[in-house]
C-alpha cells in the first residue's frame, strides 16, 4: 500500500517522508518527557506528534495513517488521556487535596523527579496528538466522501 | 508604552476584519488575529528588562527573571485557539456545502 | 528596537491578510502573522510559547489551506458600504476610548509588578522539582486552568465530530 503511485504524492515526497516521519515522532516524544527541564511540555509536544501523522497523512494518503490509528482508536486514546489527567488530578486526595503533587520529587534536574507533573505532561500529550489528528482526520474524510 | 498601542492597533485590525468583512474566512482570520495581539500583549505585560527565561540551570544562581505567570496562562490560551479555530472552521465547510457560497449575507434562508 | 520591527510587520501583514482578494494569500499572510509573533515570544524571553506558538501555526495553517484550497471566492458586491464602515469605526473608536483608560493604570514596559509570582519564582524549583517554573506554574500551582484547557479542547473535539459525522443512516434506508 505504501509504494502505490496511485494514492498520496510523489517519489520524492515519500522517500524524504520515510526518513524523517520517525525523528519527528521521537522528538515530539522527548519534548513530552522533558517538559519539566526544558522548554516544551505536553501541549507542544502532543502537536508535534499530531504534526507528525498529519505528514505520514499528506505523504501517502489517508489509508496509510488510518491503517498506523483508526479513527476509533484515536477518539479512544484521547478520552484515556483526559481521563489520565484526572486521574492524576484524583491521587492528590490520597494526601488531601485536589492535584496536590504527592509522589516522591526526586532530584532536581533529574529526567524522573517532580513527582505527579511528569504524569500529567504525559496524559495531556496523548490528549492533545490525538485529539488533534482526530480533528484533521474528521476533515480529509469528509472531503473524500464529498468527491465520491 | 509604544509597544502597547502597537499592539492595540493589531487589535483594531483584527476587529475591522470581523466586523467589516462578509467572508466566513476573512472573518475566522480577523479572530485570529485579535487572538495573537492578545497573546503578545500578556506577555509584553510580563517582560522584564535584561531578564532571563524563566528556567533553572544547573550551576548557577539565577535571579532576574521574567514573570513565568502571562507565559503560562498565555500558553494554555494559543491551544484553545487552536481548538476553536478548528471548530469554526468545519461549521464554515458545512455552511458552504449546503449555501455554496462564504457570503454571509446571502446565508439567510433556513434550507432544510 | 527589534520589537518595534516585528511588530510594525505583523501590522503589515494583518493589513494584507484581511484585504487580499484571494483567500489562500490571506490565509499565507497569517502564517507570516503567526510566524513572527513566534519570533516576538523568542525576543521577549519565552521559549515555550515560542515553540507551542511555531507548531500550533503549522497544523493551524495546514487546516486553514485544508478548508479554504478548492473553493473559491465569488466577487462580492458591497452593499451598504457606509453604513457598515461607519459602524465599524465607531466600535473601534469606543475600543480605543477604553483601552487609552487603561492604558493609564498599566505598569510601564519592562518594569512589571510581580506580585504572586515572587512566591512561585523562589519556591517552585524546591515545592514540585520542576525546574522549569512555566511548567510548574501549569500543572501544578495552577493546575485547575489546565484541566479547564483540557475540557474546553475535548469540547472542541466533539464538536468537530459532530459537526464533520458522515449522514446518517435514514437516507441511505430510504
Amino acid at each position: 500500500m505504501i509504494d502505490n503511485p496511485k494514492t498520496g504524492m510523489t517519489l520524492i515526497v515519500k522517500t524524504v517522508t520515510r526518513l524523517t516521519v520517525g525523528l519527528i515522532l521521537l522528538f515530539g516524544i522527548y519534548i513530552i518527557l522533558h517538559g519539566h527541564l526544558s522548554p516544551g511540555g505536553g501541549f507542544a509536544g502532543g502537536v508535534i506528534v499530531a504534526l507528525s501523522f498529519v505528514h505520514l497523512m499528506l505523504a501517502f494518503g489517508k489509508d496509510v495513517a488510518v491503517a498506523k490509528i483508526s479513527r476509533n482508536l484515536a477518539t479512544n486514546l484521547e478520552s484515556i488521556g483526559a481521563m489520565m489527567f484526572l486521574l492524576v488530578a484524583v491521587m492528590g486526595f490520597l494526601g488531601g487535596s485536589f492535584f496536590l503533587n504527592i509522589l516522591a520529587k526526586g532530584k532536581p534536574f533529574d529526567l524522573f523527579s517532580s513527582g505527579a507533573i511528569i504524569l500529567s505532561n504525559i496524559s495531556i500529550g496523548i490528549k492533545v496528538g490525538v485529539g488533534l489528528f482526530a480533528i484533521f482526520l474528521a476533515l480529509v474524510i469528509l472531503e473524500k466522501t464529498k468527491k465520491e | 508604552m509604544s509597544l502597547y498601542l502597537l499592539c492595540l492597533v493589531l487589535f483594531c485590525i483584527g476587529l475591522y476584519g470581523v466586523l467589516r468583512k462578509r467572508n466566513l474566512v476573512k472573518i475566522i482570520i480577523g479572530l485570529g488575529i485579535i487572538e495573537y495581539s492578545l497573546n503578545l500583549f500578556f506577555v509584553l505585560l510580563g517582560y522584564k528588562f535584561h531578564g532571563r527565561a524563566p528556567i533553572d540551570a544547573q550551576d548557577q544562581i539565577i535571579l532576574n527573571m521574567v514573570d513565568p505567570l502571562p507565559q503560562a496562562l498565555v500558553l494554555t490560551s494559543i491551544v484553545i485557539g487552536l481548538g476553536i479555530t478548528a471548530l469554526v472552521i468545519s461549521i464554515a465547510i458545512r455552511i458552504y456545502e449546503k449555501y455554496g457560497t462564504f457570503d454571509i449575507t446571502k446565508i439567510k434562508r433556513l434550507r432544510g | 528596537m527589534e520589537l518595534h520591527i516585528l511588530l510594525i510587520f505583523m501590522i503589515f501583514a494583518a493589513i494584507v491578510a484581511i484585504e487580499a482578494k484571494d483567500l489562500l494569500s490571506s490565509v499565507i499572510a497569517v502564517g507570516a502573522v503567526g510566524f513572527a509573533l513566534c519570533l516576538a515570544f523568542l525576543i521577549l524571553k519565552a521559549p515555550d510559547l515560542a515553540i507551542t506558538q511555531l507548531v500550533v501555526e503549522v497544523l493551524c495553517l495546514i487546516i486553514l489551506i485544508r478548508a479554504t484550497i478548492n473553493r473559491d471566492l465569488p466577487l462580492v458586491i458591497e452593499g451598504r458600504w457606509i453604513f457598515n464602515t461607519i459602524s465599524t469605526l465607531v466600535f473601534i473608536a469606543v475600543f480605543l476610548f477604553f483601552s487609552w483608560l487603561a492604558l493609564k493604570e498599566l505598569p510601564s514596559f519592562g518594569q512589571p509588578l510581580m506580585t504572586v509570582v515572587k512566591k512561585y519564582l523562589a519556591e517552585g524549583t524546591t515545592k514540585t522539582g520542576a525546574v522549569n517554573i512555566v511548567t510548574a506554574v501549569i500543572l501544578d500551582f495552577r493546575a485547575y486552568d489546565t484541566l479547564g484547557e483540557a475540557t474546553v479542547l475535548f469540547t472542541a473535539v466533539i464538536g468537530i465530530m459532530a459537526v464533520l459525522r458522515r449522514p446518517g443512516r435514514k437516507k441511505i434506508e430510504r
